[in-house]
């Protein structure tokens, strides 16, 4: 990493946080932290949200890159790098296509099954259909196919809210219901028990690199979003308690991830490792959190690296690779 | 090699208090992050309407005050506050609500959420009880809830606190071996429930207090802010020694200044000024010379009145849009002055479980569990508080239109899902005028 002596950018360098998704508060936090870690290798940073005001900034003062880490939709689903991509600014991170792909937690799935990842198995409903078939004999529909316990999560969004455990049919409705005030198709998933890992993948000068596996330990039981997001409540092992040959397991799923995806940058790859060793992919993030208690920062520290490095890394590499997609030419008659 | 131990990422995690075990992030919390946004219609915080004042002349005022008193106002202060504006608030601020008090009965605060501290502090040792209303102040309660002190609800009707109820659960917490410190109540214009205590309910109120020998704590804010011209008689009035009231320049000026006060009788009123000077030494000087300046030199009591027709129109806004818009059998309080609108959802809807929705949908509330103590959450589980203070009537129309919506559809799926309660209301405030 170059650090205080490297060449100057043309423009600050611009943190992307806030928004109007649901995990607004969470990315202004992970935006803090990656400014102020950015700010402390020297560069230029600032800090703005996604509003009424982004687009007029970035014509007045253009920065060099943008750093979007913003959750939840627009941020994760391509929307913002679609924006970004119009305007031809580089911006670190995976593009449009990837993002759409990926936060669309039913078609990742469906793209790490083909392969040859294990993911659980799940089914992605949307409201209406139990509405017009009954929702007491599709719930039993599920129950019969996937077993319990269950996984239910809004089949968009991160940080686990409107996830909820389901260890009782009974219980089914109620999580139903706290699912769809998230978004309107829910993924109801095997819940697959073991140790809860996340491995973050950055791409380096010869391609990416798995970084060590970090392992969650909520003390409820569930890492959700209080467990998350309040110091203390989750034990972290970093690197994870595995065996070499699940660590490898783990970290050869993520970059399998990475690339089957068509992911840039950096991404995170949420895993259960079973008690046979085996991998079962969960999820995979393309704006993973970046706060005091997110996954990354630890897994950076456990590869005896600094987040401030990796991130002007990840910077430098950016404007480097300059804007990804010019802007379309009209076809000739 | 791995760690056995893993991090936690806090280092103090065994130095911590008990009680701050219970200070964990909180999803609703976080949604609210949202609600700051302009895109959605906030009818969830309680933030005066400070775009009434005039912020040049306000200005001015302080660089006056500044200027002329800088020594003092840059200076430390009496714990007790300042004595110019203590005689005001004796003279102009609490006649009105048929207070007569000496200003030296008065204590300035920082905030009136500091004197309900000082008051709990001064009362309550962990495990005493204090009575509240169903519902009651998410700030008091998050007092009591830090003094570890056990709040036991009584019910509300639409008349305010049920008097009847106060002897019989006095009764039968003594049966339990525990004794009530004091009765807490927003008599006028009630958060969140919005209804007011008229003056039978009041004497009735004192009346329970007195015979069973349990100070009330009488929490006023907003008693120059009703929509009649008659300014509702604080319960202090008619008992100065079994009454700590509590008054804030909050509403009715601006809550930037964190001024508040506390009016007791002498002996608590000694212990409050101690355990003020511990805890802030004094208040802000310059906000209370700010505050003794702007009821000297500027027409404060008209702006009262201007306040009170914008809240009125935007009261009028919110009641008219509801009548309008929202689904048959929710329920709601119809507020004569102050802010809220307590809101009651058909169906046994979970109001929490539709917050998220709600902020998809650019409208935001506060859930009415929040004004629970949290073993009786489930009580406000189906009601929500709408505020109607911050918003112009345009966007609380809009933002009706937005909730109406959102309930509709939180309705079609707690059908699908076979989760709607069987339709009774809840005890509590709020006539059925759907």
């Amino acid at each position: 990493m170059s650090g205080l002596h490297a060449a100057p950018l043309d423009g600050p360098v611009l943190v992307l946080a806030g928004g109007l998704s649901h995990e607004r508060e969470v990315s202004l936090r992970s935006g803090r932290r990656v400014a102020d870690a950015l700010r402390g290798r020297g560069l230029d940073v600032v800090a703005v949200d996604a509003d009424a005001a982004l687009l007029p900034r970035l014509a007045s003062d253009p920065p060099a890159v943008v750093v979007p880490l913003l959750h939840g939709a627009s941020g994760e689903d391509g929307a913002i790098r679609d924006v970004l991509d119009l305007l031809g600014l580089a911006y670190v991170g995976s593009g449009p296509t990837a993002c759409r792909a990926v936060f669309d937690k039913p078609a990742a799935k469906a793209a790490l099954t083909a392969a040859g990842l294990a993911t659980p198995d799940a089914v992605a409903l949307p409201e209406t259909t139990f509405r017009e078939l009954g929702a007491a004999a599709v719930l039993d529909a599920l129950v019969d196919r996937l077993g319990l316990p269950l996984m239910v999560k809004p089949a968009r969004g991160g940080s686990a809210l409107g996830a909820s455990l389901v260890t009782a049919r009974e219980q089914l409705p109620t999580a139903m219901v706290g699912c769809f005030a998230y978004g309107d198709v829910a993924l109801v998933e095997r819940a697959v028990r073991g140790r809860e890992v996340a491995v973050a993948v950055l791409d380096g000068a010869d391609g990416p690199v798995a970084l060590p596996a970090v392992e969650v330990v909520a003390d409820g039981g569930v890492y959700d979003f209080t467990a998350r997001y309040t110091a203390g409540a989750t034990e972290f092992f970093a690197p994870a308690r595995l065996d070499p040959a699940a660590a490898e397991a783990c970290a050869a799923a993520a970059l399998t991830a990475h690339r089957a995806l068509g992911l840039a940058d950096l991404s995170r790859a949420d895993m259960i490792v079973d008690d046979d060793g085996r991998a079962w992919v969960l999820e995979v993030n393309v704006a993973p959190g970046m706060t005091e208690t997110s996954l990354v920062p630890l897994a950076v520290a456990a590869a005896g690296a600094d987040l401030g490095g990796v991130w002007e890394g990840l910077v430098r590499h950016a404007v480097a690779r300059g804007s990804r997609r010019p802007l379309p030419v009209a076809a000739a008659p | 090699m791995a760690s056995t131990v893993g991090d936690r990422l806090d280092p103090w995690l065994d130095s911590y208090a008990a009680q701050a075990r219970s200070m964990t992030a909180s999803q609703i919390r976080a949604l609210f992050a949202v609600a700051s946004r302009p895109e959605v219609v906030s009818l969830a915080g309680g933030m005066p309407a400070i775009s009434a004042l005039d912020l040049d002349d306000v200005a001015g005022l302080v660089a006056q005050v500044v200027a002329a008193q800088g020594g003092a106002a840059l200076q430390y202060g009496s714990g007790q506050g300042d004595v110019a504006l203590r005689e005001l608030i004796a003279s102009a601020v609490l006649p009105p609500v048929g207070v007569s008090a000496h200003p030296d009965d008065i204590v300035v605060t920082v905030g009136s959420q500091h004197a309900l501290e000082l008051v709990t502090a001064v009362f309550c040792d962990p495990g005493d009880v204090v009575l509240v209303e169903s519902p009651s102040y998410v700030g008091a309660l998050s007092v009591f809830a830090a003094a570890q002190v056990r709040v036991v609800h009584l019910p509300m009707d639409d008349d305010g606190l049920v008097a009847d109820a106060i002897a019989p659960a006095v009764a039968a917490l003594a049966a339990q071996g525990r004794r009530v410190k004091m009765l807490y109540t927003v008599p006028s214009f009630h958060n969140p429930a919005g209804v007011t205590q008229p003056p039978q309910r009041r004497a009735a109120v004192l009346a329970a207090a007195q015979r069973a020998g349990v100070l009330v704590l009488e929490d006023d804010p907003y008693a120059l802010l009703g929509f009649d011209e008659v300014v509702p008689r604080a319960l202090r009035a008619d008992d100065p020694t079994g009454v700590v009231y509590l008054g804030s320049f909050s509403k009715t000026f601006a809550p930037g200044l964190r001024v508040g006060f506390a009016v007791a009788p002498h002996g608590v009123r000694e212990k409050l000024v101690l355990a003020s000077e511990a805890s802030v030494l004094c208040p802000s000087a310059l906000a209370q010379l700010t505050i003794a300046a702007y009821l000297t030199h500027r027409p404060w009591w008209e702006q009262v009145k201007a306040f009170r027709e914008l809240y009125r129109e935007r009261r009028d806004a919110l009641l008219d849009a509801m009548t309008a818009l929202l689904p048959a059998a929710t329920t709601w309080t119809r507020p004569s002055g102050g802010f809220y609108s307590w809101v009651t959802l058909p169906g046994g809807l979970d109001a929490t479980a539709m917050l998220p929705r709600a902020v998809t949908a650019r409208v935001a509330y506060v859930p009415g569990s929040a004004f629970y103590a949290p073993a009786d959450a489930d009580a406000g589980r189906s009601s929500l508080r709408l505020s109607y203070c911050h918003p112009t009537p345009d966007r609380i129309r809009e933002g009706v239109r937005r909730l109406a919506s959102v309930v509709g559809d939180e309705l079609a799926l707690a059908d699908t899902f076979g989760t709607a309660a069987a339709g009774l209301r809840p005890a509590g405030p709020g006539p059925d005028v759907a």
